[in-house]
């Protein structure tokens, strides 16, 4: 596929990690915040070539595992009433709440609904309308425009049985609540590639001042991941800190204007508590007054909130702000599997568990599964 | 959940501000995503599209960047022996 395939040639890889061990006299540490560069980075063997030269460190970027515990269990009691279709991300379904899954409320007879877009949630509920639709608004800034065009669509064609579920959460508060965390190593950021084409870069700025650390925005393929990572080597072996865009196919410094608009229309910043981080300030996006006749929380009043249980053993806390590797935690394969977690990053397509779990046999391989192993 | 899939715009559907639509091709399979992000694309250009709607046009020429840097970084000898 153009603009995929070309991005995953082996021998291009190579020439890239080779130039990347050639560049870095010591070894470093970065941060690849997206966890979509997280299963990037195992699948295609770049984090086990690295070993000694660069450590990665993965960071918070997995909207799914951050969703706050009460926003599953609220969605699931949503989808437990006769008269209501909860739709959602795939991605959602085997994150564990406080109870059950959203995997399991459906089998329980729960209407839950897999939809791969937002505005596909809206023909749902013009489809049903004697039944209340709502979408789980999971997401970081990538996604926040699609459920902001699904909102403008659902006022404008007034589809009153839709409405919003919103857990958006916005990236940089979070990186900088990590680079203000003392002794955490990082050295160096490879910053989300499409959250970026959404939101740009220049609000980097004042951050790669602020923090003396190099940020790169960064794609997802390998040569995308190896020329981040070399651009940050660069950098940190001349003793600089700079923004840079390696994603430049994409993203334009001030980002998808038209995008931002859209989501300024439907949403404002509001201070939002992430799973495993705690409260973040200006860490989400809420519903704007004008659209508040489709906020779920607001709709579904009568709805009570259970209380919260949090697994004790899942120590996604520590992995989404790189403090260990899944490897680390003692559930790691034993107690926590995909058939069976206790922790969203083991179920979540770019949670971090997932990935080293999906990928354990896979450590040694080459970019792009190439065969050549290290003699 | 950021994953986005490069796709090319084959028809223009609609060019609304907020609901703007174009079929766009995907290895061979076409599907109608929303576009008011990316109304300056024409047909036959690449956009990136994610949950359903594009988000950014492929620009071709920053997309040979990293190849135009593989060249700089001179011919084969020296990292296709690689030590892996
Ligand atoms: S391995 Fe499972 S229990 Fe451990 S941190 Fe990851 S999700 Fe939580």
């Amino acid at each position: 596929m153009k603009y995929l395939d070309e991005y995953r040639d082996p021998a291009a890889a190579r020439k890239l990690l080779a130039e990347i061990r050639r560049c870095a006299n010591r070894p470093w540490t970065l941060m690849e915040v997206c966890g979509g560069q997280t299963h990037g980075l195992l699948r295609h063997g770049i984090e086990a070539e690295l070993q000694g030269t660069v450590e990665l460190i993965h960071g918070p970027g997995c909207p799914v595992c951050v969703t706050p515990l009460e926003a599953i269990d609220f969605a699931q009691q949503l989808a437990m009433r006769d008269d209501t279709i909860l739709a959602s991300f795939g991605d959602m379904l085997r994150v564990p709440g406080s109870r059950d899954s959203l995997l399991q409320t459906k089998a329980k007879g729960g209407r839950v609904k897999i939809v791969y877009s937002p505005l596909d949630a809206v023909e749902l509920a013009k489809r049903n309308p004697d039944s209340q639709v709502v979408f789980f608004a999971v997401g970081f800034e990538t996604t926040a425009p699609a459920t902001a065009i699904a909102v403008q669509k659902a006022k404008c064609d007034h589809v009153d049985n839709f409405s919003l579920l919103v857990a958006h959460v916005r990236v940089q508060p979070a990186m900088e609540a990590l680079a203000c965390s003392p002794g955490d190593g990082v050295q160096a950021f490879l910053a989300a590639g499409h959250v970026c084409t959404v939101m740009g870069y220049a609000s980097y700025e004042p951050f790669v001042k602020q923090f003396r650390l190099p940020v790169v925005v960064t794609g997802f393929e390998p040569l995308d991941l190896l020329d981040g990572i070399l651009a940050c080597v660069r950098q940190l072996e001349a003793g600089e800190a700079r923004i840079e865009n390696q994603y430049a196919r994409s993203v334009r410094r001030e980002g998808n204007v038209a995008a931002q608009e859209l989501v300024n229309s439907v949403y404002e910043i509001c201070d939002r508590r992430w799973r495993g981080f705690g409260e973040i300030e200006l860490g989400g996006l809420q519903l704007r007054k004008n659209f508040h006749e489709f906020d779920a929380l607001k709709r579904f009043k009568d709805v009570s909130q259970l209380p919260i249980v949090e697994s004790s053993e899942c120590r996604s806390a520590d992995i989404l702000s790189g403090r260990i590797k899944p490897p680390e935690c003692p559930a790691f394969s034993h107690a926590c599997t995909p058939e069976s977690p206790l922790g969203a990053p083991m179920v979540s397509s770019e949670g971090a568990c997932a990935a080293y779990y999906r990928y354990r046999n896979l450590q040694n391989n080459s970019p792009s599964g190439s065969p050549q192993k290290r003699g | 959940m950021c994953l986005g899939i490069p796709g090319k715009v084959v028809r223009w559907i609609d060019r609304d501000e907020t609901f703007a639509q174009a079929e766009i091709e995907f290895d061979g399979v076409r599907r109608i995503c929303h576009m008011a992000c990316v109304i300056e694309a024409n047909e036959g250009d690449y956009v990136i599209v994610h949950a359903g709607i594009g988000i950014s046009r492929i620009d071709a020429a920053e997309a040979q960047r990293v190849f135009e840097e593989l060249a700089a970084l001179g011919d084969d000898e020296g990292w296709q022996g690689a030590d892996w």
